[in-house]
């Protein structure tokens, strides 16, 4: 499975990666993607809005299914990858390099927390 | 879970399996979209042998079929010609619905779905048995005599099936859409579920497993029913358990066209569907902003509200596109909106046919 090691992960299946200011960027990981399929539709949060841990934050859909994506810490929207509105097949071929939305975390150590690479392996193997 | 015979290639091929009413089938092969391409711009294919092929002969198969379907066999006018028809109950509800081709003086192949063969075969028996009437049933799905079902469709489908079996190119080339011809055990039938031309091909199952593989080295791609199902919406076709159900007539599921009401002939639901007239119309929607149309969501029309009973992405259209059951009243290019989640989209009504033979319609 293709789990970068620089990145956390949640339970949920997505991917968060802590960006040089403090913000945090996230993603669906490999492992969603290939269970949804391909992606045809992605709603994205709107920049301000505020979230609390494992709330509804986005909605990825594919031929098959719709599925949300949730805020994995609580914090503030700060941006939104809106070009991937037009073309969610990047997130099919290139999962890592897609991301959603951004947060700025509430709590900074809220992120060392989250599931790192082996803990979501086995999390996915144990599935 | 039941696999088919087809099951060993499938895994070669890279499928994603899924359960399917109890059969462990391909999901996609890695894109379903890109499948869903390959069958309306050159040819796929789909391993369909979790349907189940029932044959049926005896001195009143005829009268039997009279009795058991909706539609009239009486249209059955030549050996070969197939006939769609859905079966019914007392109370006017679908039982299935199926394919059933004529073959010779009281010799019929009833093709019914996956999940609902059990039922249906039960259900078949015990009406003859209560008509009394001679015809035997002979399951072909399992057992030594199975049969094995593979659906190559596209518009180099039928070139594609001549070049992998040319013995069968004569027979098979003059088909007129909804005919087979047969030759031993091999039957080739000119019907799909896609929009598109092509054939499907029932063999004895010992024998797929080769027809599969010289098809897929003829440039025939393998396709799941994760593209089946894309394919056969755009071609405004019903799928059992979705679209309709036994506890929803035909005439509210835009069957009506295969009813027959006209003839004398009694069959069993006609008291149940001429006492309920039709309660609601069949049609299609394209939704005209970004989201994605699915089954169960309501849809709100100037005349009240309608269902969505089937819907997903158009890979053709690029758009989301549905079958839903809305108001009588409703028509093509009404504006109506459907509740995704926390909002209202804006779609339009459209016929239920959306693509066929690589067109758009709509």
């Amino acid at each position: 499975m293709n789990l970068p090691t620089d990145l956390k992960y949640t339970r949920s299946h997505e991917w968060v990666r802590c960006e040089a200011d403090g913000t945090v960027s996230i993603g669906i990981t490999d492992h969603a993607q290939e269970l949804l399929g391909d992606l045809v539709f992605i709603e994205l949060p709107e920049v301000g809005v505020v979230f609390a841990a494992e709330q509804e934050a986005a909605v990825v859909e594919s031929v098959k299914a719709a599925a949300d994506v949730y805020a994995p810490i609580a914090g503030v929207v700060v941006e939104v990858n809106e070009p991937i509105v037009d073309a969610p097949e990047r997130v099919n071929q290139d999962a890592y390099g897609s991301w959603l939305f951004r947060l700025r975390p509430d709590t900074a150590s809220d992120f060392d927390r989250l599931l790192d690479a082996a803990a979501y392996q086995q999390l996915v193997d144990a599935a | 879970m039941t696999k088919t015979v087809l099951y060993d290639s499938h895994r070669q091929s890279g499928a994603r399996m899924i359960d399917f009413g109890g059969w462990e089938m391909p999901l996609h092969y890695g894109s379903q979209i890109e499948e869903h391409h390959a069958v309306r711009r050159d040819a796929g294919m789909f391993d369909v042998s979790h349907m189940c092929a029932v044959d049926l002969e005896g001195e009143q198969a005829t009268a039997f079929l009279r009795r058991l379907l909706a539609n009239n066999v009486d249209k059955l006018k030549f050996p070969g010609k197939a006939l769609y028809s859905t079966m019914l109950n007392e109370t006017g509800g679908v039982i299935d619905d199926l394919i059933v081709y004529f073959l010779g003086e009281q010799r019929y192949r009833i093709v019914v779905n996956a999940s609902t063969a059990v039922k249906d075969l039960a259900w078949m028996a015990a009406r003859r048995d209560d008509w009394q009437l001679a015809a035997t049933l002979t399951p072909r799905r399992e057992g030594q005599n199975a049969l094995a079902m593979i659906a190559v469709q596209g518009p180099r489908a039928r070139q594609l099936v001549w070049q992998v079996l040319p013995e069968q190119r004569a027979a098979s080339e003059s088909l007129p859409p909804f005919v087979c011809c047969v030759s031993g055990d091999t039957l080739i039938a000119r019907t799909g579920y896609t929009g598109e031309d092509g054939y499907e091909i029932t063999l004895p199952a010992g024998q797929a497993a080769a027809l599969w593989a010289a098809l897929a080295a003829a440039g025939v791609r393998p396709c799941g029913l994760g593209a089946r199902d894309t394919l056969r919406l755009e071609a405004g076709m019903n799928l059992y358990g979705q679209d309709m159900e036994e506890t929803v007539s035909p005439l509210d599921a835009g069957l009506g066209w295969t009813v027959d009401l006209v003839s004398e002939r009694d069959f069993v639901g006609k008291t149940a569907l001429l006492a309920h007239p039709q309660q609601y119309r069949f049609l299609g929607l394209v939704l005209q902003e970004r989201g994605v149309l699915r089954a169960q969501q309501t849809v709100h029309t100037c005349h009240g509200d309608g269902q969505i009973t089937s819907g997903s992405f158009s890979p053709t259209l690029q758009k989301s596109i549905a079958l839903a059951r809305l108001p009588l009243q409703a028509t093509v290019g009404d504006a109506v909106e459907v509740v995704i989640r926390d909002k209202l989209l804006a779609a339009k009504v459209v016929k239920p046919c959306f693509v066929r033979n690589g067109t758009a319609l709509v």
